[in-house]
């Protein structure tokens, strides 16, 4: 039987839902299922019961002061050393930021292939020196066919490829690995955080409304804000806007910006550019409010409202208002 | 202060990517090109840092001869030295990239001393493998940290700030100079070219290097189109007056 190592993402103490997405694939793998865990900002016990039930056998602690906090350098080397001690056939995490960061940084060291972001395993990659891959170009646009010839496969599997599910399993068994962690990796841990006030960021709102080009002006954002003010939204924007300075890129919704899904995306003089458009998928409905019928966005969207936006978005914000009253 | 921005040629696409019949390539015959968009920004970082600290600014790019207009392009907005690694245009691995960028950085270095800061694109806008900065700054042994949106030198410490984003905020990390970061849009609003600028950049001296080293073991078998998405849109109304039927819409979906 293989054995498959999975990379746990931690953050705030717990492990992310990510890691659990990757184990999930990993299931499906014939192989024994082993999970990295760095540092002890998580409680191991924890972790143990949580990856168990996602179907971990074992996991295996890796102890250094210098995987307390995160750091890619430190973090790959462990994941490294790892992979040495272990001999797994797959290495595997979700295409996070820091997932795919740790993987990189791991395949560097051991001079080994990394196939980011996939979006299936196939069975093969379990048992096969030289597998293909089907992975993500383009952000999500556009698929490639990849052939990865490896003894030990390292791959991530692109983040909301598929939905975690539980395997129903009981505490995965612990293990320490002592490791040897060079000093010098200090240098790119975490040393501090900057967080905004609470609240609902683009990521997490259930509704967001977002303005193109259209709009027109940093001012003319003013009632798609009252919209979102008004419902507990955020405004997101599309690259036009944040190219003029109109919005800060936070707001950007897109391949290069922010991959929403809200329970309804209302997309607002946009047209639905390919790179937009894979951020914006995710969304449970999309409603286009545009000029032209046959705009991207309107094509691809559940509801369409055909008229200018600084006509309809103010209306829309008095609605909500009468209503609320 | 020495600065070097990589980075990469790449088509920009509309609303829909085409491929080429033989499946290999996106098809770039009605496109242009442009640098990834993380890269723009590392562009102009590096030039509003040379600005800052009076420095100077290199752009690299591993890529076919015709990514000598993304140099001149970068040479536009204000970098001073230009170098392309010239492959024959063909896909180029990972692995194989980044060796060939360090080695490339290692010959330029010994030229003209270090850079102080290498700024590479968190990811290709195209391929998007996610390793090749941390690939050729392993081989350099320099600290690198990925997905970047805020760089601030201390060059009395031989330090520099920089700022990934996460959900929700920012985390800090401190990294001694010489240092490699992977940066993404929204570092900085990159500025568009002047007349002078545009003038300035015909003139600049593109140094051309082959590109060369061994392939790794990933290799592109094929492209192909996701599943289109497909939907009955249903049309609300026309102009102001839908907006009853909009907000009706949001308490049917259980949202107001
Ligand atoms: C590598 C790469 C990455 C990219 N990443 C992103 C990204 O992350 N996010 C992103 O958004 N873009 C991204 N882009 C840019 C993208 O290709 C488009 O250029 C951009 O999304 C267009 O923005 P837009 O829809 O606001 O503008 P336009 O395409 O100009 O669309 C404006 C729309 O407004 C409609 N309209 C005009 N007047 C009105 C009116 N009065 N009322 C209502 N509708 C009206 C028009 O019919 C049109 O549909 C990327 C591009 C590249 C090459």
């Amino acid at each position: 039987m293989a054995d498959i190592l999975v990379l746990a993402e931690t953050e705030d103490g717990a492990v992310v839902p990510a890691t659990l997405e990757a184990l999930t694939a990993a299931r499906q793998l014939d192989g024994d299922v082993h999970v990295l865990l760095c540092g002890d900002s998580v409680d191991a016990d924890d972790a143990a019961e949580r990856l168990g039930e996602y179907g971990a056998s074992t996991v295996h602690v890796g102890e250094s002061d210098l995987l307390n906090v995160f750091g890619p350098e430190a973090w790959g080397q462990a994941l490294a050393l790892a992979i040495e001690e272990i001999s797994p056939d797959v290495v595997l995490a979700s295409g996070t930021s820091k997932g795919n960061e740790v993987l990189a940084m791991a395949a560097a060291r051991l001079d080994l292939p990394f196939v980011a972001n996939c979006t299936e395993l196939p069975s093969e990659l379990a048992d096969d020196d030289e597998v293909e891959l089907t992975r993500v170009q383009w952000g999500g646009s556009l698929l490639e066919q990849s052939q990865l010839s490896a003894e030990t496969r390292i791959v991530s599997i692109a983040h909301h490829a598929l939905e975690a599910e539980s395997a129903g399993g009981s505490a995965a068994a612990t293990e320490t690995i002592d490791m040897e962690i060079d000093d010098l990796y200090a240098r790119t841990q975490v040393v501090g955080r900057e967080m905004a006030e609470a609240g609902v960021t683009l990521a997490t709102a259930p509704i967001v409304f977002g303005g193109g080009r259209a709009v027109g002006s940093a001012e003319a954002f003013a009632p798609l804000e009252e919209c979102a003010s008004l419902m507990g939204g955020r405004v997101g924007c599309s690259r036009a806007v944040t190219n003029n300075g109109w919005r800060p890129h936070r707001d950007q919704v897109g391949q290069t910006g922010t991959r929403i899904a809200p329970e309804l995306y209302v997309a607002s003089g946009i047209s639905g550019a390919i790179q937009h458009w894979v951020g914006a998928m995710a969304s449970k409905q999309i409603l286009a409010i545009n000029t032209d019928p046959e705009a991207n966005m309107v094509v691809k969207a559940d509801y369409f409202v055909e008229g200018d936006l600084h006509q309809v978005i103010p209306a829309v914000a008095e609605e909500i208002k009468k209503r609320k009253a | 202060m020495r600065v070097l921005c990589c980075v990469k040629r790449v088509p920009a696409p509309g609303a829909k990517i085409n491929i080429t019949a033989d499946g290999q390539d996106v098809d770039t015959a009605h496109l242009g090109f442009a640098m990834s968009p993380h890269e723009e920004c590392a562009v102009e970082e590096a030039v509003q840092l040379c600005e800052r600290f009076d420095g100077e600014a290199t752009v690299l790019t591993l890529g076919p001869p015709e990514a000598e207009e993304q140099l001149r392009y970068a040479a536009s907005l204000g970098v001073q030295k230009a170098v392309l690694l010239s492959t024959d245009g063909s896909s180029w691995d990972p692995q194989r990239t980044a060796s060939a960028i360090a080695s490339a950085i290692e010959t330029l270095e010994a030229a003209d001393g270090p850079f102080d800061l290498i700024l590479f694109g968190n990811e290709s806008a195209d391929s998007g493998g996610y390793q090749v900065g941390i690939r050729a700054a392993h081989a350099l042994g320099r600290p690198i940290v990925n997905a970047i949106k805020g760089i601030e030198p201390d060059l009395d410490a031989g330090t520099a700030t920089a700022k990934r984003e996460i959900d929700g905020g920012f985390e800090l990390y401190n990294l001694p100079m010489p240092a490699v970061m992977g940066v993404k849009e929204g570092l900085n609003l990159p500025r568009y070219p002047t007349m002078r600028g545009r003038l300035a950049s015909k003139k600049i001296e593109v140094s051309v290097m082959q590109a060369e080293a061994d392939e790794g073991g990933q290799t592109r078998v094929t492209l192909k189109q996701p599943a289109e998405t497909v939907s009955n849109t249903v049309k609300l109304g026309n102009g102001p007056e839908a907006a009853p039927a909009i907000v009706d819409l949001f308490e049917e979906l259980g949202l107001l």
